[in-house]
């Protein structure tokens, strides 16, 4: 296919400049102004063109719990949300630890994906945490990186074998940092909410001494290790110190805990759930002055789609999880990027080079020879979250209502648009009429 | 307040003084003899609990037939029924049976609330998880007020395992609005996070009873010796057990029983001049009389 994108702003390393872009065989094939070239044409009315976004922690359920979510569901709610790439994480029924179900997640994400999916498999088998999991197989199979997450390998004999084993091939071990004896069954944040409420406490400490231990491991044996969704002030400063000493440990947080207090939790709301538990404002804070400096390298949403059933019920017993991939970018535009709390360049960077760099992916930008994996924003836009409009099965946010804006108008992965003014789908430009985003 | 009772932090001052007035009359009528009233004729009650405790479903079901309501009874333990969706189902059909109003005990802190919300009966909270036991909390505060005339400017000492109790969250909720000054007293690893609450927390017994004037023992769970919380009964007595050597002459001492006698509290103090444990047992039913004719009143079906 041959399309040119018309009066887009190219917002790239930092820099916003009007151009057109033309796309062939599925890569940019030129940028300047004025293009006239062979095949359609798509009209971006200064929409921003951005090099396609990649969240790099996604359920998407698939295989074993697709009443929750498919992979055909999950990469519909990227494309929407603007995303392009995501990553898969293992802890599905099976377990992604073997290199046959990798290469299975690979091929159905290629027959029924709309995005680029990149699978993530298990550190140890089953996620037991035990015995590691055949790593180099499923690195072979295309697995992007390993993770137990959705629990933390405990036992410390374990993890750092899988770190060593790891660090021979370099491969990338992430992990979900919270020592389970620490957090002796607390279902919210510990601290005076919970207490009131009569809900178990999750202490701080757990995520901060597993955050700990693991940089350790990390920095004796050499291996590149990235702490997903970190939620407390001391694991933020805990990452900080180790960067700067040359450890390889890069960080990412969620949407929800730089924008929700554990406050969001009260009247056992059950929609406020998440594993690691909503944090204080102070959390919060370090964990946006985390972000902006650069100890936090990525924003990923931790999208975890339940069945409304399983959040209708008591606190204890519902389960952990927020979805995020449609409304991540249009919450933090709305309220980082226009509050002024974060250039636009910045939210760009953590959600594209940031990220791939984690991932140890080549950079992806607007140039010619890349990939067309582009992402278009309508900084005009503005919505509500409503979770009836939403795509992915999952409806458990606890931010209806909120305000979004700067909205994705188009999500283009390999040269074909999967998604055009919130239709999502592979969309097909009309030939005579010259089509128009917005 | 309207048609539940779910805790008392949602209640006002006024409401609990006029709950505390109301039970004031049903104790006087109780002593008197008199258990025919026809308050709650027509109602029908169901105790549904979810978890054990025959003291407080016995003492829910005299109150309702004291006052001439249909009662039903309920209980399971344990099994998958204590889930929150199906406890829902299980509401929903009892209510279907034409039950006006519900009390429920269950072990899930917001299980009771959850029903509240997704049912039309009125719902008393009989004890959910550790969060409240509001009833206890207005028979602890009644049998304090008709002993010492007053509630406000009291100092009450809570002692025992305040984090898990939810005996003690509606003791804290109700003495404070009502103003008195509250201090919790256990080993930390038994204290809360009690930021928001006007209460003072201390590991020292002695120190807490200094000037106390109600001293409320908390019933312990051996089970959390198991979990590492205090390394044994022993060690436990010896540090927070509550003896008569500890209580002044005007001190008042309750326990929401059953007790453990000789890990929490000693024989001698429970059974001593300072105890008012049995007072607490007829003020509980004069309790929630009261609460079950002003439920009617105002939800009234
Ligand atoms: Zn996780």
């Amino acid at each position: 296919m041959e399309l040119v994108l018309k009066n887009g702003k190219i917002v790239d390393g930092g820099t916003i400049r009007e151009a057109d872009v033309w796309i062939r065989d599925g890569k940019i094939a030129e940028i300047g102004t004025d293009l006239v070239r062979p095949g359609k044409t798509l009209d971006m009315g200064g929409k921003l063109i951005l090099p396609g976004l990649l969240d790099m922690h996604v359920h998407l359920r698939e295989p074993g719990q697709e009443g929750k979510e498919t992979i055909a569901s999950g990469t519909a709610a990227a494309a929407k949300g603007g995303f392009t790439t995501v990553c898969a994480m293992p802890n599905t029924d099976p377990v992604v630890d073997n290199p046959l179900l990798v290469e299975l997640i690979a091929t159905r994400a290629k027959n029924e994906g709309l995005v680029r999916v990149l699978p993530v498999g298990a550190i140890t088998k089953g996620q037991q945490g035990k015995e590691i999991a055949e790593l180099g197989l499923m690195h072979q199979a295309g697995a992007i990186g390993f993770s137990d997450d959705g629990g933390w390998v405990q036992d410390s004999g374990v993890s750092y074998n899988a770190m060593c084993y790891a660090a021979q091939w370099d491969l990338l071990i992430i992990s979900h940092p919270e020592d389970v004896s620490l957090v002796a069954g607390g279902v919210m944040n510990a601290g005076p909410l919970a207490d009131k409420l009569g809900l178990a406490g999750a202490d701080p400490v757990a995520e901060v001494a597993a955050v700990e231990r693991d940089i350790a491991l990390a920095e004796a044996s050499n291996c590149r290790l990235h702490l997903t969704h970190l939620s407390v002030r001391g694991a933020v400063e805990a990452v900080r110190r180790a960067k700067a000493r040359g450890v390889r440990v890069t960080a990412d947080v969620t949407p929800h805990h730089l924008m929700l207090t554990e406050t969001a939790c009260d009247n056992y709301n059950t929609l406020a759930r998440v594993n690691p538990p909503l944090r204080t404002e102070a959390d919060r804070e370090a964990l946006l002055a985390g972000l902006l400096d650069g100890t936090i390298d990525a924003i990923a949403t931790d999208h975890a789609p339940h069945k409304q059933t399983e959040k209708f019920t008591t606190f204890d017993d519902s389960p952990p999880g927020i979805v995020g991939l449609e409304t991540a970018w249009g919450l933090l535009y709305a309220q980082l990027v226009e509050s002024g709390r974060m250039s636009l360049a910045t939210l760009v960077e953590k959600f594209t080079a940031g990220p791939r760099r984690v991932l140890g992916l080549e950079n992806l930008s607007i140039a010619v020879g890349q990939s067309a994996d582009i992402t278009a924003i309508d900084p005009a836009a503005r919505a509500e979250v409503d979770p009836q409009t939403f795509v992915g099965k999952g409806v458990n946010t606890p931010f209806a209502g909120w305000k979004m804006s700067g909205l994705p108008a188009m999500t283009m992965v390999g040269g074909e648009i999967v998604m055009l003014n919130g239709e999502v789908g592979n969309v097909t430009v009309p030939v005579e009429a010259r089509a128009q985003v917005g | 307040m309207d048609k539940h009772l779910l805790a008392l932090e949602d209640l006002s001052r006024e409401q609990l003084w006029t709950l505390l007035h109301r039970a004031n009359e049903y104790r006087e009528r109780l002593d008197r003899g008199e258990k025919d009233g026809r308050e709650l004729a027509g109602w029908t009650v169901a105790n549904m609990f979810f978890e054990n405790s025959t003291r407080t479903r016995m003492s829910f079901e005299l109150a309702a037939k004291y006052l001439g309501a249909h009662v039903i009874n309920f209980s399971q333990q344990g099994s998958s029924l204590a889930k929150g969706e199906s406890l829902l189902d299980t509401a929903q059909n009892i209510e279907a049976m034409a039950v006006d109003c519900m009390v429920i005990r269950h072990g899930t802190s917001g299980a009771v609330r959850f029903v509240a919300e997704n049912t039309r009966a009125s719902v008393v909270n009989a004890g959910e998880g550790r969060h409240e036991h509001p009833t206890q909390g207005l028979l602890d505060i009644l049998t304090i007020w008709r002993h010492k005339q007053q509630v406000e400017g009291l100092k009450v000492v809570i002692v025992g395992d305040v984090l898990h109790s939810r005996v003690a969250r509606s003791n804290i909720q109700g003495l404070t609005k009502l103003g008195a000054k509250v201090t919790v007293c256990a080993p930390a690893t038994l204290l809360p996070d009690s930021g928001d609450w006007q209460v003072e927390t201390e590991t020292d017994l002695n120190a807490a009873l200094d000037s106390a004037d109600v001293v409320n023992v908390l019933r312990l769970q051996l089970e959390r010796q198991q979990q590492g919380l205090f390394p044994s009964a022993k060690e436990y007595f010896k540090f927070w057990g509550v003896d008569q050597k500890h209580l002044q002459k005007d001190m008042l001492l309750l326990h929401p029983g059953p007790m453990n006698r000789g890990l929490e509290i000693s024989h001698q103090a429970a059974d001593g001049p300072n105890s008012v444990i049995l007072d607490q047992v007829t003020n509980g039913v004069a309790v929630r009389m009261a609460v079950l004719s002003i439920l009617k009143e105002r939800g009234g079906n």
